[in-house]
């Protein structure tokens, strides 16, 4: 006892320093900041997603690569005009690429989850069906076929036409 | 001779307040989890196969469900609103009265439910057009895929009480087989596109 006493009578306080753990965890917050924000791709392009009642929640974001198509937004279209454009990862890109782009990702995971990879395809509600169904004879080609159409869950469909 | 050696502002409610902003940050980006409608493509095939398997399917067991690029819906011929698209498609999925121009059931030895009477050879054919909108398309997917799950989750009920989306692995298997109208989509008209 009198040996504490000693040691804790130098030091002055007789409790643990906590002001490095607001530090610890600031720095845990930031790193869950910057990374949920890396992982959203910058979008180039304007995506509503349409509505549908029988949407099923995507279980492993990992497994999923995103195809986003529809028209580029207002100040970029200037450059690249107001059709329909395909954005992977962070650039426009051309039905052709997607090919190499499915190979790309279906790289980066491992051989056990290739199989289970999955496609979603964030697609504008306007968007003409020509450009989807290239998209998806494209990656037919690919071989990836499970595929996912994002869309916003809602409990009723309204009327469309 | 100073008696207070440690001169700082008290940092425990500190280390709280970086907590709960964690929490925060953890919970909100979790929440935007993304749904979708899960469907399979169709493994590319020689054109040429393809055609000898379609007209193998009678036309009694095709349910052609067509969308054009005003966005209208044809399904067996007479032009529908997309509201009741999924009654029909329910009636054909179903054939309750096994009425001649719904799809032929033949007889079938499937897990848990025995020998039944299935619809086997029942396809939704879904064509759309170059200019369709992709909205609508969606809805369209959507009301086929609503009529299919009601279809199994009313049998799933009936048979085991619960929802389909509880059954075992084998149990789904079983259903699928009993009702089995996979949705098969054409190459779509490149008529009126743009």
């Amino acid at each position: 006892m009198s040996k504490f006493k000693r040691h804790t009578g130098k030091a002055g306080v007789g409790k643990i320093n906590t002001a490095s753990l607001p530090d610890i965890v600031f720095m845990l917050l930031f790193f869950f900041m910057t990374v949920t924000v890396m992982r959203e791709v910058e979008l180039k392009i304007q995506v509503r997603l349409p509505d549908a009642t029988q949407g099923k929640k995507l279980e492993k974001k990992s497994l999923a690569s995103f195809i986003y198509i529809g028209e580029p937004l207002p100040q970029l279209q200037a450059t690249f005009g107001s059709e329909p454009k395909i954005q992977l990862n962070d650039a426009f890109k051309e039905v052709e690429d997607i090919l190499d782009f499915i190979a790309q990702e279906r790289e980066t995971l491992d051989e056990a989850d290739q199989a289970k990879m999955l496609v979603s395809l964030k697609i504008d509600k306007d968007t003409r069906m020509q450009i989807v169904t290239d998209v998806k004879l494209a990656l037919r080609k690919a071989n990836a076929l499970k595929i996912m159409y994002a869309n916003i869950p809602v409990e009723h469909l309204s009327s469309i036409n | 001779m100073a008696r207070r050696e440690l001169h700082e502002i008290n940092a425990a409610p500190m280390a709280d307040i970086a907590f709960l902003l964690l929490i925060f940050f953890l919970v909100t980006t979790t929440m935007a989890t993304d749904t979708g409608l899960m469907r399979k493509l169709p493994p590319m095939q020689d054109p040429d196969q393809e055609q000898s398997d379609d007209q193998q399917i009678h036309e009694r067991n095709i349910l052609v469900v067509k969308v054009n690029k005003d966005n209208m819906l044809l399904v067996e011929g007479e032009i529908i609103q997309i509201g009741e698209l999924k009654d029909i498609t329910k009636e054909f999925i179903l054939n309750p009265n096994d009425a001649e121009d719904l799809p032929e059931k033949i007889e079938k030895n499937i897990p848990y439910f025995g020998f039944v009477r299935v619809a086997k050879q029942a396809v939704i054919s879904l064509q759309n057009d170059y200019g369709t909108t992709y909205g609508v398309y969606i809805a369209v997917q959507n009301e086929l895929l609503a009529a299919r799950d009601e279809v199994r989750d009313e049998l799933s009920m009936q048979t085991w009480g619960m929802p389909y989306d509880d059954l075992s692995e084998a149990q789904m298997a079983a259903v699928d087989e009993y009702y089995n109208a996979p949705i098969s989509e054409a190459e779509p008209k490149k008529i009126g596109g743009e």
